[in-house]
């Protein structure tokens, strides 16, 4: 945990009138794992798609192992390398999937990209065998697939590439809860084994807790909050961190009381 | 009389091996909050849409669902649409899709009630602006489009006009999924009184374990279009007697647990094609024997109204879910 | 997808959902291309050969569907005649289905001032009928298929590039094509193995429907007497040139192609409304 693996600072991102992504800065260890989290209109998303590269930032600058990403990539080289720094998974495991390529063609085609000149299969079987797919998933399309397996196949296409970082867009969200905890447990396993770093990006609190180390809150574009994960969940300093907390349904919870509590911080 | 009373619904689907509904007892008295957890394809949201008898193409159903003490699978169709837009309501997931956008909400909210010739648009629209005020909203919102709401405010709406008919029995099917964690709050709060001022009662079908316990008299956790485990929130959270009630506790994430590795179930809930023998979760249960995947088990009493359906419940007896 | 093909008003009410009828389409479309391709093995005699001795003569077994005011034998036209009634429209959707994915896709993806270029100039082509689009260029090139078939092709284009366009924004939205984009894929290597071939069906179904509206034009123009030459077997052509004979009282050597055009068109319409129908099925 020594090394800066992703620095992002003064981020801005206007759409409109609005100012989506407001002063925004982090850093994030080689190997470590950092939580963006925030509701809907927060700006959550919108960093994560500028730290990819989907979107480009207004002002503020983006730095992956010491290089600055800016403007859009030109070139295949810049593409690449690129494509090595930041990887993603997204939300929706049935619509970031091509529904005519199975499993194997996908990791395939991505492996021929960045790597020409080494032989797919045992690659393929490897990351197949790393997020928890067998072979007879290998052979499947998407649609023959559940929303885990799915989920899974997009994980390891993002690993085929051997990203530094992996930023995962509430990439259990739309899982089971039981479907969850296994991708949540396999997600831990590898970073463990590939050091690769994690930003996950998400709005579910628990999920926070159990696979990141440090955490940022985001409301309305601008960080409120940020810390060392379990510390800021104890005890937070901000109230809208206050606020989320209190909103997590549990026995005894009282929602009239988070509601007025809602009204108040404003 | 009970709001919903379900006995023993059995739901076959054209080309699958088993129903995917299979003997599905569930009750929701007046005024009760009532939810029913289950992951998808547990059939949670077919049995909330049968008492509307929203069913698919070609299913065919069997055993009783009265509402309001009228059974709802063998009325004619006059009745149901009377009960539609009546004694019953749903609220579904995603208040943008329940809504038309070129609509204003004063049409959406007056709709159903005129068109079916219980008020005049003048009463319509006079319930709409007290029901709006019901949901904190005020009346400037009639000349809305859905498309000025925020999401949490639009569900509010979608709420409003379920009650247009002063329903007897309200379904919401993971109402607040789609909302924010603090917008959640504020629409639970609201559906909770709601059901005091109008004395409706509340089937809340939802994915998430801690909103059911935290909001909801009594439980109903669904696993494989089978009712797993029933009893009083506090009981079955506190002392789950069905083992996968405990493993979807423990592998809930939750921001005041330890962090680290989740107690994750292994495997897949059964598929539809496949014939089950014995305990639809036997294949990922812990505690499973030959019994279990040869016999279905019945759902066996283990205190008052808290009843599990499984061989080996007593083996859970005195365990704490919660850490 | 809130995506519609493009139909004229009087065809479209041909999509039904009675399968028999689309069967019956689809078998008729086969017999008409199978007997274009077959027609030099097939046509009983020379289709250019005049008898006028046997002029305007009802069907005998020489002339098994009659001769006409020349005395050349109407199965013979008939059959050699799909050949260039066929080729003029299949060229016509082969420009403009490629064109139109062409602009389209170029329209949808770059966006910015190129699609409003693009945009613009396809619907300044739309405001323009084709067949008289046609009838200009004919006139000015003179007679041949090519004139005719390309300035169709140009006409038919914007169905196609429209379509295309809402289709590949619809299509781009979704999360896949953003994965590929940050995989380091090229926005070209994008759109021709993902994308393209993801909303190729529905272009194509558009194309079968083309393909009869393209059809019915050609046999239009010539009719007119554009397009081609005098003395090669037409559909269009053989109705020209069967006015005559329907004024002697011989309608057969004019009504059967009229048939055949109409039939045709008919066929594609429905095979292609079906596809579409299909296609639209399957994405929900």
């Amino acid at each position: 945990m020594s090394e800066t693996v992703l620095e992002v600072s003064g981020l801005c991102r206007t759409f409109g009138d609005v100012r989506a992504v407001d002063e925004v800065s982090f850093t994030l260890p080689a190997g470590g794992s950092l939580g963006i989290v925030g509701e809907s209109g927060s700006g959550k998303t919108t960093t994560a798609r500028i730290v990819v590269g989907l979107e480009e930032a207004d002002a503020g600058s983006v730095t992956v192992r010491g290089r600055r990403r800016e403007g859009r990539a030109r070139g295949k080289a810049e593409r690449l390398t690129r494509a090595r720094e930041v990887q993603m998974v997204f939300q929706d495991p049935y619509l970031s999937l091509d529904p005519r390529y199975g499993v194997q063609d996908v990791l395939r085609e991505t492996l021929r990209l960045h790597f020409p000149d080494a032989d797919p299969a045992p690659r393929v079987a490897e990351l197949l065998d790393q997020v928890g797919l067998g072979t007879r998933a290998a052979e499947a399309l998407p649609r023959q697939l559940s929303g885990g397996q799915r989920q899974r196949v997009a994980i390891a296409r993002a690993l085929a590439v051997e990203p530094a970082v992996l930023v995962l867009d509430e990439a259990v969200a739309a899982l089971d809860v039981s479907v969850q905890a296994q991708v949540l447990n396999l997600l831990a396993d590898i970073r463990e084994r590939t050091g690769v770093g994690y930003l996950f990006i998400t709005h579910d609190l628990g999920v926070v807790r159990c696979v990141t180390e440090e955490v940022i809150v985001m409301r309305q574009g601008r960080v409120v909050e940020a810390g060392r994960t379990e510390a800021v969940l104890a005890d937070p300093q901000h109230p809208y961190t206050r606020l989320l907390l209190d909103s997590v349904p549990r026995p005894g919870w009282e929602p009239s009381l988070i509601a007025a509590a809602r009204r108040e911080v404003g | 009389m009970n709001a919903l009373d379900i006995q023993g619904l059995r739901l076959q689907l054209p080309g699958t091996a088993r129903p995917v509904l299979d003997g599905v007892d569930l009750t929701v008295a007046a005024g009760e909050t009532v939810a029913l957890v289950g992951e998808s394809g547990s059939g949670k949201t077919l049995t909330s849409r049968s008492a509307l008898r929203l069913l698919p193409p070609g299913a065919r159903a069997e055993g009783k669902v009265l509402v309001a003490g009228e059974d709802v699978l063998t009325m004619d169709a006059d009745r149901l649409r009377a009960l539609r837009t009546g004694q019953a309501a749903m609220i579904f997931q995603d208040p943008r899709a329940a809504t038309n956008p070129l609509r204003r909400i004063g049409d959406f909210l007056t709709e159903s009630v005129t068109l079916a010739g219980k008020m005049n648009r003048a009463e319509a629209t006079e319930r709409a602006v007290s029901l709006l005020g019901a949901v904190g909203l005020g009346p400037e919102l009639l000349g809305r489009y859905p498309g000025q709401l925020s999401g949490g405010m639009l569900q509010r709406v979608v709420i409003a006009a379920a009650l247009m008919g002063d329903p007897a029995l309200l379904l919401a099917d993971e109402a607040t999924t789609a909302l924010d964690v603090t917008s959640q709050a504020e629409v639970v709060a609201l559906l909770g009184r709601l059901r005091e001022q109008f004395g409706t009662g509340l089937l809340f079908v939802t994915h998430d374990l801690g909103l059911a316990a935290a909001i909801s008299d009594r439980v109903y956790v669904m696993y494989a279009g089978r009712i797993a485990e029933v009893g009083p929130a506090a009981a079955l959270f506190e002392h789950p007697r069905h083992p996968y009630t405990a493993a979807l506790l423990a592998a809930t994430p939750r921001p005041d647990a330890p962090g680290g590795r989740l107690a994750a179930i292994d495997g897949q809930p059964p598929d539809l094609r496949q014939e089950l023998t014995g305990c639809a979760f036997a294949a990922r249960c812990p505690l499973a024997t030959e019994l279990c995947r040869t016999v279905v088990p019945e759902p066996v009493k283990v205190s008052g109204g808290h009843l599990a359906a499984c061989h080996h419940s007593d083996q859970l007896e005195g365990s704490t879910a919660r850490v | 997808m809130s995506v519609a093909l493009t139909r004229r008003p009087g065809l479209a009410a041909l999509r039904t959902g009675w399968g028999p009828l689309h069967l019956l389409c689809l078998g008729f479309a086969a017999v008409v291309v199978l007997a274009a391709l077959l027609a030099p093995w097939l046509a009983p005699a020379d289709p250019n050969a005049v008898d006028l001795g046997g002029a305007l003569g009802g069907p005998s077994a020489d002339h098994l569907l009659g001769a006409d005011a020349a005395g050349r034998d109407t199965l013979s036209r008939l059959l050699i005649g799909a050949r260039t009634s066929l080729l003029g429209p299949l060229g016509v959707v082969v420009f403009s289905t490629v064109g139109g994915i062409v602009v389209g896709t170029l329209a949808a993806w770059c966006g910015g001032w190129l699609d409003s270029l693009l945009s613009r100039s396809t619907e300044l082509v739309f405001a323009f009928p084709g067949l008289l689009l046609a009838v200009l260029i004919v006139s000015v090139y003179g007679e041949g298929l090519l004139a005719p078939v390309l300035a169709l092709a140009v006409a038919y284009l914007p169905y196609v590039s429209r379509l295309t366009r809402s289709l590949v924004l619809a299509e781009r939205r979704r999360p896949y094509v953003s994965a590929y984009q940050v995989q380091g894929h090229s926005a070209w290597q994008i759109c021709r193995r993902h994308v393209i071939p993801n909303i190729a069906p529905v272009v194509l179904a558009q194309s079968a429907i083309n393909f009869g509206y393209a059809l019915m034009d050609l046999a239009g123009l010539s009719f007119l007497g554009l397009g081609v030459p005098a003395l090669t077997p037409d559909w269009g052509r053989m109705v020209f040139d069967g006015q005559t004979a329907i004024q002697h009282g011989y309608p057969l050597s004019a009504v059967l192609p009229c048939a055949a055009v109409i039939l045709t068109v008919v066929a594609f319409n429905v095979v292609g409304e079906r596809w579409a129908d299909q296609v639209a099925r399957r994405d929900r």
